[in-house]
């Protein structure tokens, strides 16, 4: 029992969205679709404005969470192993933008963006999109260095080894799950902001949500669903993927606050 | 490796320097704007003209703010307590009978992006939506027209129904943190002594999670007083969100509504992080 009621509660949002996205001529007051297609999706991959909302989603997260983790991986190192003068306000520093609201934040980016040349382009929105990812990595690769062992890097430096050879072969083969887990957590924030790549890309930059909120206002019912099934598959992968993580750590995700 | 401090400090630079640059020059700018400072029209005289038209009521975002301010807490403040109350009894009902299942989904749920969230509510809720057609195909109803207005209303019904939805998880997961951390000695003393489950819910489960609790809603009305999705998506254009008011304000062609919605943008700002403030302070008690 209890488990149904799990399964329907974790799967309602999909099975909602598939009644929508897959039905056609579906009228008031039929409860269900009594015609079913997969028309509407035709229609959305042969949009040129939408495969490169999808292509330019992608690319953006990507680079995203690849920056994101390496700005925060020096950082999240000496959090995570070292006690120092002053660490509870580099705390607080580095989780103020989960509190400060993503509004506030994009229209002085805005701002920014337009004196510094950036306002449209892709970096501009790269660099904005730092803002709410920077803690999530952050917290995530702290949390794992806490736990983390250095004496295999000493070992290796003890046996000869040069520092760049001690980061490939020792350091990053130790650290990659908690490099993994904090990427997908930066992925999944950049991938569902609408607020900063509206403000920063100036309407030049489409991504899924940006295409999605203007359908919302205005699109039919259909195209809603289809578009919003599209938007959400890779929270879903990545959830997958990372469930396993996030069983032993319950509650360290959630969305950016803003 | 090596730990002097320097050292230290030089590998914290990067995620510093990207955090508080982009955050203080957006604040910084910000405030510049809603002074009235725009470099780009060549205006340089301050002014606290932006904050008295608000406070005043003057002017068109004037008269729309205490609306909107009124209408932004309503909405918060009810999505908080909800939120908070149905987190305690899903929290009371999970640790009854614990289940890796119940917090998976939670965690889940927690990453349905919030568009994705409100356009389910405008399928299942909207007066074409999924239960307007049940109800119409029951006989409940004769048409779309009857089936009561739930998102997209004035009473900002729709938008606290998402956040209580989005915001139940959250809570929920931190008042079972708390729980879990806790043996369940006091309960059975508690039993022991002939107390009944609503006795030992009162007494017992419902002091130790208070702390959390309270902090964690704190964080959740921060949230909800400035966030714009939700409100952009399943509200009406009056009376408006704040958040929705000021960027509004802040796209207006008019320069004067740009200093206005950027004074609005920081006084929700403002209330954030006082109330995050809260928020740390109850934690730490905690």
């Amino acid at each position: 029992m209890k488990r149904a009621i799990t399964w329907l509660f974790l799967l309602s949002p999909i099975l909602v969205l598939g009644l929508f996205a897959f039905s056609t001529r579906w009228f008031y007051p039929q409860p269900f679709p009594v015609e079913w297609t997969t028309a509407a999706f035709s229609r959305l991959l042969g949009d040129r404005r939408v495969l490169l909302a999808i292509l330019d989603s992608l690319t953006l997260a990507l680079a995203v969470s690849l920056l994101s983790v390496v700005v925060a991986y020096p950082a999240a190192r000496v959090i995570g192993m070292r006690a120092f003068p002053g660490k509870r306000w580099v705390w607080l520093a580095l989780f103020l933008p989960t509190v400060v609201p993503v509004l506030a934040v994009g229209m002085g980016l805005n701002i920014l963006a337009l004196q510094t040349g950036l306002s449209g382009t892709r970096p501009g929105v790269v660099l904005a999109h730092l803002v709410p990812t920077l803690p999530y990595t952050v917290l995530t690769l702290a949390a794992f260095f806490s736990r983390y062992d250095e004496g295999f890097e000493h070992q290796a430096l003890t046996l000869g080894a040069g520092p760049a050879r001690v980061f490939c072969t020792v350091t990053l083969r130790l650290t990659a799950p908690g490099l993994a887990v904090a990427g997908l957590f930066a992925f999944l924030v950049s991938w569902s902001q609408y607020l900063l790549t509206l403000l920063v890309g100036g309407g030049l930059v489409l991504t899924l949500p940006v295409l999605l909120f203007a359908a919302v206002s205005g699109g039919n019912p259909t195209t809603i669903a289809a578009l919003s099934l599209l938007f959400l598959l890779p929270p879903l992968l990545v959830i997958a993927a990372t469930s396993r993580f996030m069983a032993g750590h319950p509650g360290e995700f959630r969305e950016p606050i803003g | 490796m090596d730990s002097r401090t320097p050292a230290l400090y030089l590998r914290l630079a990067p995620a510093l320097a990207a955090t508080l640059i982009m955050l203080g020059a957006s604040l910084g700018y910000g405030v510049a704007q809603s002074l009235g400072y725009i470099g780009a029209i060549g205006a340089r005289d301050l002014s606290l003209d932006a904050y008295t038209n608000l406070l005043g009521g003057q002017g068109a975002a004037g008269r729309e703010f205490w609306v909107s301010l009124g209408f932004s807490l309503w909405v918060s403040m009810t999505s908080t307590l909800l939120s908070a109350v149905g987190a305690l009894l899903i929290a009371a009902w999970l640790t009854d009978r614990p289940s890796r299942s119940g917090t998976f989904a939670l965690n889940w749920n927690l990453a349905v992006p919030h568009l994705i969230w409100a356009v389910g509510l405008l399928l299942v809720l909207g007066q074409s939506g999924l239960l307007a057609r049940w109800a119409g195909a029951l006989g409940w109803i004769d048409g779309p027209a009857q089936f009561p207005v739930l998102v997209r209303d004035r009473f900002g019904f729709g938008i606290i129904l998402h956040y209580v939805g989005k915001e139940v998880p959250f809570l929920t997961l931190i008042v079972l943190a708390v729980l879990r951390t806790q043996s369940d000695g006091l309960l059975r003393v508690a039993a022991n002594l002939g107390a009944d489950r609503w006795q030992r819910f009162r007494l017992v489960t419902l002091p130790l999670v208070l702390p959390a609790l309270t902090a964690g809603a704190l964080l959740v009305f921060a949230y909800c007083l400035g966030a714009y999705e939700a409100p952009a998506l399943l509200g009406v254009q009056y009376p408006r969100a704040l958040p929705v008011l000021a960027l509004d304000l802040f796209t207006n062609p008019d320069l004067h509504a740009r200093a206005e919605g950027m004074a609005i943008g920081l006084v929700i700002t403002a209330a954030t992080l006082l109330t995050a403030g809260l928020a740390q302070r109850y934690g730490n008690n905690a």
